[in-house]
C-alpha cells in the first residue's frame, strides 16, 4: 500500500474516512435532506384548482342539467332532494342549489366568494346547453412564473439548512469527539502542525459539501424540476462562503467545549433561531420590520438570501455581495476566535 | 531493523560528533550528562498538590520508573516531561533544550505513549499508524512497526474492534512510528492481560537495544523490577527513593518477610521476641512480619504462636520486593492507596 504523504494529505484523507465509515452521520449529511424535500415537496405540489360543489334539486329537468353543469371545469354537480339541498347549502356542502321547473332558480348565498363564482359558471352552462351561442371564441392564456412555485421556495432554504447543519456538526463533533478521548492530546504530542488539523477538517468538509450539493441539486430537479436561473459559478460560489461560514461556527462552538452533551446543546442554540427565523420553509418577510434588520443580520438568511436568488431570480455576483459579504464576516469572526481560545486537551 | 536505525548508533560514546546533544548544546560535558532531567518541579491543582518539589534525571540509554500509587503525581511529572503540562515552577530539560524554545525539535525526537488515549476507531490500524508516520521527518515503514509489535495480523482492523492488549500495543506502535530516542511511556501495561505485558516489556527491551531512553510509570512492582535500571518511588508528589532496584531493596534493614495467620490472632507485642525482627504490619487478619533472616526467625515464631495458644492457619515467606520497601516507606500498601 502507499507510502504515508504529507501531514494534511494524510490527516484529511482520515478525517475523510472516518466520516464515511460513520453510517449514521451519512444518512443525515445525505438521505435526511432528501427525504425532506420529497416529503415537503409532494405535500405542497401544485394541483389543480378544485371544482366549486354545487347541487341540483331533483324533479324532470334534474339529469340534463347535471349533464351540463359537469361540461364547467370549475363545477361539480349533485342531485339532490330540495329539503336535503338547502340543508347542504346551509352548512357549505355546496355553494349553489339550482332549483326552479322551466328556467333555473339560483340559490346562494353572495357573501361567499365561491358562491359567487359558481353563480356565474352555473349560468354560462346552462345557458349554453339552452343554445345560447357565444358572440366571440375566448380563449385563456395560464401565467405561471419561473420559480415561484412553493418547491421552488423550499429547494434553496433546505439546501442553506443542509449547509448549516453538516458545516457545524461535521466541524465541531468529531473536534469534540477528538478531544473526549484524549486524541487531540495524543496529536499535539507528536510534531503535527496544529494548523494542518483544523485545515484538513475543513478540507474534508470541502469535499463532501460538493457532494451534498451536487446531489440535492439533481434531486430537486430530477423529481421536481427545480432549476438553477442564474449562473452555476455563481451558485457554486455562494456554496463555498456559506459552507465554510458554517464549518468556521461550528469550530468556534467545538472550541472550548469539552463534552458532546455541551456542543450537542450550544449547536442546538445557534441553530434553532436561524431554522426558525432565517426562512427556510417560510419567508421571513412575515416577522415584524423591527426584527427584520436581525433576522437579515444572521448567516442562514443570508446564505439562504443569495440561494434564492441565484436559483429562482438569476441573480448575478454583484446582486448577491451584500449576503457574500456577511457571510465573509461571519467566517472571518468564528475563525479567528475559534483559533484564539482553541483547547487542545 | 538495524538498517532503519542509525540512532542506536548514535548514542554510542565512540561517535560523539554524531549526537544531536553535543550538536544543540555546544557543551562537550553533556554527552556524558542525561537526556532528561528537571529540578524543582511544582504543580499545584486547587484541591491537591499534584507535583511538589520533584528532582529527577534519565541517563542515555537507561530505563528509568517512576513507581508509586495511583494519584501519587507520576502522571503530571511525566506529562510535564512530555512538554504536555505547564509546571508552576521548576526547569525541565531534554536534550539539553527546553520546551518553549525547542518544542518542535524536541517532538521530533520524543515518542509519547499517553495513559488513556482512544485512537479513532473507524480507522484501521495500518491507516492509523501511517497517518502518525506522516507527522515525523524521520522513521520506519508503518509496516515494519506493525510486525515489530505482532500487529500485522491485524493490519486491516479497525482499532475500534482490537483487544486491550492489541490497542495497547498499538498506542506504542504510534509511539515509537517517528524513530525517537526517548520513549515517555505512562502506565503502558496497566489493565493487560500477562501475555500483553509481556510483548510489551519485550518492545521496551528491544528498543533499548538499539540506543533508545525509556522513561515510564507503573504501579507494578514487577514490571518496574524487572524493565527499569533505575526506579524513583514517588508519593504525594514527591520523590521518597531513588536508584537501582538492588540498591533500594537493600535499603530495607530485613531481608525477608514472613506472612502468617493465627486462630486466635496475635498481638504485635508478641513479636518483638522473634530475632531479627525489623517490624510488621496487619492487612485483615494476617500479620506480615519483616526479619533479617528466615532461619532464625521462623522456629521462632512458631514456638511463640504455639506458646500463646493459637493456631496456624497460613504461613508463607518471601524475599523483600520492592512493594514491601513502598510500605515501610509510606506505612500504606501500594495497592490499597
Amino acid at each position: 500500500m502507499s507510502e504515508p504523504r504529507g501531514a494534511l494529505y494524510e490527516l484529511t484523507v482520515a478525517r475523510f474516512k472516518e466520516f464515511l465509515r460513520e453510517t449514521e452521520a451519512m444518512f443525515w449529511v445525505f438521505g435526511f435532506p432528501l427525504l425532506l424535500t420529497l416529503a415537503l415537496g409532494f405535500a405542497f405540489r401544485e394541483k389543480p384548482p378544485d371544482r366549486i360543489p354545487v347541487g341540483v334539486a331533483a324533479g324532470p329537468k334534474a339529469g340534463q342539467r347535471v349533464a351540463a353543469l359537469a361540461k364547467s371545469p370549475a363545477l361539480q354537480p349533485r342531485i339532490y332532494e330540495p329539503a336535503a339541498g338547502r340543508e347542504a347549502l346551509r352548512r357549505g356542502k355546496i355553494s349553489l342549489f339550482v332549483e326552479g321547473d322551466e328556467a333555473p332558480v339560483y340559490r346562494l348565498d353572495p357573501t361567499r366568494p365561491e358562491a359567487r363564482t359558481a353563480r356565474v359558471e352555473a349560468d354560462g352552462a346552462l345557458q349554453s346547453a339552452a343554445g345560447r351561442r357565444d358572440v366571440f371564441a375566448s380563449r385563456d392564456e395560464v401565467v405561471r412564473e419561473q420559480g415561484s412555485r412553493y418547491i421552488d421556495f423550499l429547494v434553496p432554504g433546505l439546501l442553506g439548512m443542509n449547509l448549516m447543519s453538516t458545516g457545524m456538526w461535521g466541524m465541531g463533533f468529531s473536534v469534540v469527539n477528538a478531544r473526549m478521548k484524549k486524541l487531540l492530546k495524543r496529536l499535539v504530542a507528536t510534531p503535527m502542525r496544529k494548523s494542518d488539523y483544523l485545515i484538513a477538517q475543513f478540507l474534508s468538509r470541502l469535499v463532501f459539501l460538493v457532494f451534498e450539493v451536487t446531489v440535492l441539486v439533481i434531486f430537486a430537479w430530477l423529481v421536481f424540476g427545480v432549476s438553477i436561473h442564474g449562473s452555476i459559478v455563481v451558485f457554486a460560489l455562494i456554496c463555498f462562503v456559506g459552507g465554510t461560514a458554517f464549518a468556521g461556527l461550528g469550530l468556534l462552538i467545538a472550541a472550548r467545549v469539552r463534552t458532546l452533551e455541551a456542543v450537542s446543546g450550544l449547536m442546538n442554540l445557534v441553530m434553532v433561531p436561524m431554522w426558525i427565523c432565517s426562512g427556510i420553509f417560510f419567508s421571513y418577510e412575515r416577522f415584524p420590520e423591527a426584527v427584520k434588520p436581525i433576522i437579515r443580520a444572521l448567516p442562514l438568511t443570508a446564505l439562504n438570501d443569495a440561494l434564492r436568488g441565484v436559483m429562482n431570480d438569476a441573480a448575478t455576483l454583484g446582486e448577491v455581495l451584500p449576503q457574500l459579504a456577511n457571510l465573509v464576516v461571519w467566517t472571518l469572526v468564528s475563525y479567528i476566535v475559534a483559533l484564539k481560545v482553541f483547547r487542545w486537551q | 531493523m538495524e538498517r532503519r536505525r542509525p540512532g542506536g548508533v548514535k548514542w554510542s560514546a565512540a561517535d560523539p560528533a554524531a549526537s544531536g546533544a553535543l550538536r544543540l548544546c555546544n557543551h562537550p560535558r553533556r554527552l556524558t550528562d542525561f537526556v532528561v532531567s528537571c529540578r524543582e518541579l511544582r504543580k499545584y491543582y486547587p484541591d491537591v498538590k499534584a507535583v511538589d518539589g520533584l528532582d529527577l534525571s534519565v541517563h542515555r540509554n537507561e530505563c528509568f520508573g517512576l513507581l508509586g500509587p495511583n494519584g501519587a503525581g507520576k502522571t503530571t511529572t511525566i506529562e510535564i516531561l512530555e512538554g504536555l503540562t505547564r509546571p508552576d515552577s521548576g526547569t525541565v530539560e531534554i536534550f539539553g533544550m527546553n520546551w518553549r524554545e525547542s518544542e518542535r525539535e524536541l517532538r521530533e525526537r520524543i515518542g509519547i505513549s499517553l495513559q488513556e488515549t482512544q485512537l479513532n476507531e473507524k480507522l484501521t490500524v495500518y491507516e492509523t499508524l501511517k497517518l502518525f508516520r506522516s507527522f515525523y521527518r524521520r522513521g520506519p515503514a508503518p509496516d515494519d512497526v506493525l510486525r515489530e509489535l505482532s500487529l500485522d495480523e491485524k493490519r486491516n482492523s479497525r482499532v475500534g474492534r482490537l483487544s486491550g492488549g492489541q490497542k495497547q500495543r498499538l498506542a506504542v506502535a504510534c509511539a515509537i512510528i517517528g524513530e525517537p530516542d526517548i520513549l515517555f511511556l505512562d502506565e503502558p501495561t496497566t489493565g493487560l492481560d500477562p501475555q500483553s505485558r509481556l510483548q510489551l516489556w519485550e518492545v521496551v527491551t528491544r528498543f533499548r537495544a538499539k540506543g533508545g531512553t525509556v522513561l515510564l510509570t507503573t504501579h507494578y512492582m514487577d514490571e518496574a523490577h524487572r524493565l527499569c535500571d533505575r526506579i524513583g518511588i514517588v508519593d504525594h508528589g514527591h520523590l521518597i527513593a531513588l536508584g537501582t532496584p538492588a540498591e533500594l531493596i537493600a535499603k530495607l534493614e530485613a531481608r525477608n518477610i514472613i506472612e502468617f495467620a493465627s486462630d486466635p490472632a496475635m498481638d504485635a507485642a508478641a513479636f518483638e521476641a522473634v530475632p531479627g525482627f525489623h517490624g510488621c504490619s496487619r492487612r485483615g487478619d494476617a500479620w506480615s512480619l519483616r526479619v533479617d533472616s528466615l532461619a532464625g526467625a521462623v522456629p521462632a515464631l512458631l514456638a511463640i504462636v504455639e506458646r500463646n495458644g493459637s493456631k496456624l492457619r497460613t504461613l508463607s515467606t518471601h524475599e523483600a520486593t520492592l512493594e514491601d520497601l513502598f510500605v515501610s516507606l509510606t506505612g500504606r500498601e501500594l495497592r490499597d492507596v
